[in-house]
């Protein structure tokens, strides 16, 4: 076996597994029972959205995709923390 | 530069090290949807974000480094960043759902101190 098709399989399954988990963390965000579940929800959907960009980025090997998953890491945490402060105070900035 | 060109022990490593982190992500996520209360699932997606992303950083790390033939480190900008702000805004969002399931005399909230 190849090194090319080991990664091209290898990778493809860790990403069928990343996105598998963002159906399951989706499916947390769309059910709640609660607000701060939905807002956690997101933030796994996120999390491991960024994953699969980055393994994504592995598989074309192309470094492109380092970028994408950094900005994506920077709007996760601005948006569970903007959230979390909805939650607790109901304004986001005071 | 593609993965053709990597030697078979770094392709045999790269997958492994995401397949390891892959499957603690999915864990995670499993975790989320099958744990009964908030307070228990608010743990569950730390498993992806603390050993997933770390194991999925070494494998590009170790990827890159081959490829360009050089130590490539900057997947480490990621790692450090969620290492520095997961914790900040799991407080947050259980600082905030202690508070609302206190002010609503929920019985699942954690007593007050």
């Amino acid at each position: 076996m190849s090194a090319a098709t080991l990664l091209a399989w290898g990778l493809g399954l860790a990403q069928g597994m990343l996105v598998l988990a963002v159906a399951l963390a989706a499916w947390r965000t769309l059910r709640g029972p609660r607000a701060q579940d939905r807002v956690l929800g997101l933030d796994t959907v996120y999390l491991n959205g960024m994953l699969a960009i980055m393994v994504h980025g592995l598989r074309t090997g192309s470094g492109l995709a380092f970028e994408a998953a950094l900005v994506v890491a920077l709007l996760g945490f601005a948006a569970t923390l903007a959230l979390a402060k909805f939650l607790m105070q109901g304004e986001v900035i005071q | 530069m593609t993965g053709a060109d990597v030697p078979v022990w770094t392709a045999c490593l790269v997958v492994v090290l995401a397949l390891t982190g892959a499957g603690f992500s999915l864990v995670g996520a499993i975790g989320l949807v099958r744990l009964r209360t908030f307070y228990e699932r608010v743990h569950a997606p730390t498993l992806g974000a603390t050993l997933g992303m770390a194991l999925i950083v070494a494998a590009s790390i170790l990827f890159f480094s081959v490829v360009e033939g050089r130590l490539v480190l900057r997947d480490l900008l990621i790692g450090v960043f969620l290492t520095v702000t997961t914790p900040v805004t799991l407080i947050l969002l259980g600082r905030a759902a202690t508070y609302r399931d206190r002010a609503e005399g929920n019985p699942d909230a954690p007593p007050d101190p």
